[in-house]
């Protein structure tokens, strides 16, 4: 289960100095700050235009423009339903409906309890197996009613 | 000592491969078996999975798809010795679905244990280098160049050419960058390679190092991916400690070494040049073209990109000759394309074979027709900025030119199956909306256009001035084809366009009406 550490600058200016040096280094960089915190806040942004050098604007540029990038973090867990061509193809719209019925929320949003946060994601390259989601970090494929309500439940465990 | 093999691929761990391994382990602890569980990528087969392979003197038998509840009573059935029972295929590599194919690239994949170099040598690997160093630079060129490789992530720019573009650049930091930002949905086969033969790509890339002067790679690798990260990671560190990658590559003075980078769920970034902003630590945003990256690519260094499946294709060129390869397919396309099986599809699955196999074979015959048991309806070929082609096209045979002649595009390999149920105007807009959410935003006709598009739909789908909106639509995508600055505006008229001239009835409006405006 992902627990995630309170922010510091202190711990934040750390693992900025651990990725810095690569070329490159801001998306390594802003990795590894949602790894740590589950988002990278915006107090983080003169912390690593600092360490590269770089002005604030292209680091909040940056941080935007990716989806994978959060402004605060999720629920404990993240559930990624795919929504893209193969699973429409395979009955993902209805699991996306039942999904966020039985968690009551919309895509993008988390449960009140903050146990699960619902996402839609494009493509997770288990088309062979549509529909397709994804926990964290664990792969599910070939998607029914029975086996998203099974995934739902453990999502919220 | 029997030997299982159980993929670790995310397509089989996806319908519980991990609990059939583990399920395996714990029995054969139990019952005292003297069993060892190599875990391997995937055939491709994926309704199979998870399949469970044995080692027989007859060849590895499989038994699939295989819950970890079934396991107790297959290795009672006498699978250990491959006897017979009803989740039994045979021998995997006769079986039919498995048989037809031309495996070239995919020729390890599911076989051996993607982390061990000592497998990936016992079956093959490392040939194409040795034969590529004895080669030097110009003679990698010449066989690449030979063999008529075309770059598989979609745009089918010859390989040959580009990697010469760059070895004539003047000597200095160099790089080969791998495009593994496999977004398009109804493809996996980069996935697959990267998660079932990893040392066959990282070959290819330190094949290319060579042959232009690279001393450094990056494979910039989706998020979604994280499976693959971690084969990836394990697969590099095992070529480096054996003395494939690092400074005197099996001590032949070359030297050549890589990493992996994350994406971060951008979609644009499958774009070469948004890729490499992306890899410098910018937005994702589209460079305007020329300079070409062979010239300016990376850091402003010449720069190799290609697709994971191009450079997985070299180690094999390399060891066979290039036209050992080019004698597959027809016409300029050469070789073999991986093709992806997804959808709505009963076989679902990763099918290589030479170029020329039509889209009907590949729909009805070997992928089986739809998983759902009702008519297929429209198929969308490669990826969410490939057109949707309807039955009356099926025999289009699968060649780049032939798809772009019938206003289509072969992309990366994938075929997404729809059956009967589909809206087509729905996925017109869909189309629309995917592009107006992953637009880099920097030219105008992809990213206003998009927007205006999805408006379109919506009203067209409402019934509102129908008919001039169709024609505005029309206008629109014209436009957006002719105007973006990359791919993603510009293919994004081929799904709306083809599900427009296809499934004219999805949308309201009449075939007639669409043949008198051509």
């Amino acid at each position: 289960m992902p627990r995630h550490e309170p922010w510091t600058p202190e711990r934040a200016s750390e693992i900025i100095a651990q990725h810095q040096h690569q070329k490159g280094a801001t998306l390594p960089i802003l990795h590894a700050l949602q790894d740590a915190f589950g988002c990278v806040p915006l107090a983080a942004e003169p912390l690593i235009a600092n360490a590269l050098n770089i002005s604030r604007a292209e680091v909040h540029g940056c941080v935007t423009f990716y989806h994978d990038f959060k402004r605060e973090p999720g629920g404990r867990r993240t559930l990624k339903l795919c929504l893209a061509e193969s699973c429409q193809a395979s009955g993902g719209r209805a699991l996306e409906k039942r999904a966020c019925e039985k968690l009551g929320v919309d895509m993008g949003g988390t449960t009140a309890d903050r146990r699960v946060t619902l996402e839609p994601v494009y493509c997770l390259g288990l088309c062979h197996s549509s529909p397709a989601a994804m926990l964290d970090h664990e792969v599910y494929g070939a998607l029914d009613e029975e086996r998203l309500d099974e995934l739902l439940r453990e999502a919220q465990s | 000592m029997t030997r299982i093999y159980i993929s670790r691929d995310s397509g089989a761990l996806c319908v519980g491969a991990e609990a059939v391994a583990k399920k395996f382990r714990d029995e054969a602890k139990e019952r005292g078996l003297d069993v060892e569980i190599v875990r391997t990528g995937s055939r491709g087969m994926y309704w199979l999975e998870p399949l469970v392979e044995v080692e027989t003197p007859e060849g590895r038998v499989g038994y699939g798809p295989v819950t970890a509840s079934k396991v107790g009573d297959l290795i009672e059935a006498g699978m250990l010795d491959g006897k017979p029972h009803e989740k039994c295929i045979g021998v995997v590599d006769e079986y039919p679905w498995f048989k037809n194919q031309t495996r070239l690239t995919f020729a390890r994949c599911g076989i051996i244990d993607p982390r061990s170099v000592a497998d990936y040598q016992a079956h093959g690997g490392y040939e194409g280098l040795k034969k590529a160093i004895a080669a030097g630079p110009k003679g990698i060129l010449e066989e690449v160049l030979a063999s008529g490789l075309r770059g598989r992530g979609g745009a089918g720019f010859p390989t040959g050419i580009k990697w010469r573009t760059v070895a004539e650049t003047p000597p200095q930091q160099k790089y080969i960058v791998c495009n593994a930002d496999e977004g398009d949905s109804g493809t996996f086969a980069d996935r697959m390679v990267m998660e079932g033969d990893p040392l066959e790509l990282i070959e290819g890339m330190t094949i290319a190092g060579i042959a232009v002067g690279a001393t450094y790679g990056y494979i910039y690798l989706r998020s979604e991916y994280p499976h693959a990260f971690e084969t990836l990671n394990i697969a590099i560190e095992e070529a480096r400690k054996a003395g494939f990658l690092g400074d005197d590559i099996m001590g032949s003075g070359y030297a050549y070494d890589m990493e992996v980078r994350l994406g971060a769920g951008a979609y644009v970034c499958g774009e070469e040049t948004s890729l490499l902003d992306s890899l410098e630590g910018k937005r994702g945003e589209v460079r305007a073209k020329p300079p070409l990256p062979a010239h300016v690519g990376l850091f402003g260094q010449p720069t190799i990109i290609n697709n994971v499946l191009s450079l997985a294709a070299v180690p094999l060129i390399l060891d066979k000759g290039g036209e050992y390869y080019r004698d597959f397919g027809m016409g300029k396309s050469r070789g073999t394309m991986p093709i992806q099986l997804a959808g709505n599809i009963k076989h679902g699955g990763l099918y290589e074979t030479a170029f020329g196999i039509t889209l009907g074979e590949l729909v009805d015959d070997i992928g089986g027709g739809t998983y759902s048991g009702r008519p297929v309806r429209a198929v969308q070929v490669g990826g969410p900025l490939g057109a949707y082609f309807p039955r009356a096209l099926f025999d289009t045979p699968f060649d780049y030119e032939a798809f772009t002649a019938a206003n289509g595009l072969i992309g990366h390999g994938g075929i997404v199956v729809f059956d009967d149920t589909v809206d087509m105007a729905q996925q017109a807009r869909f189309a629309m909306e995917f592009c107006a959410v992953e637009s880099c935003g920097k030219c105008t006709p992809c990213r206003i256009g998009s927007a205006r598009g999805v408006e379109l739909m919506d009203k067209i789908m409402a019934d509102q001035d129908r008919e001039s909106n169709l024609a505005v639509l029309e206008d629109l995508c014209e436009t957006m084809k002719w105007g973006s600055l990359c791919a993603l505006g510009g293919f994004t008229p081929y799904p709306v366009m083809s599900a427009l001239t296809h499934f004219p009835e999805d949308f309201g409006a009449t075939k007639k009406r669409l043949e008198a405006a051509e």
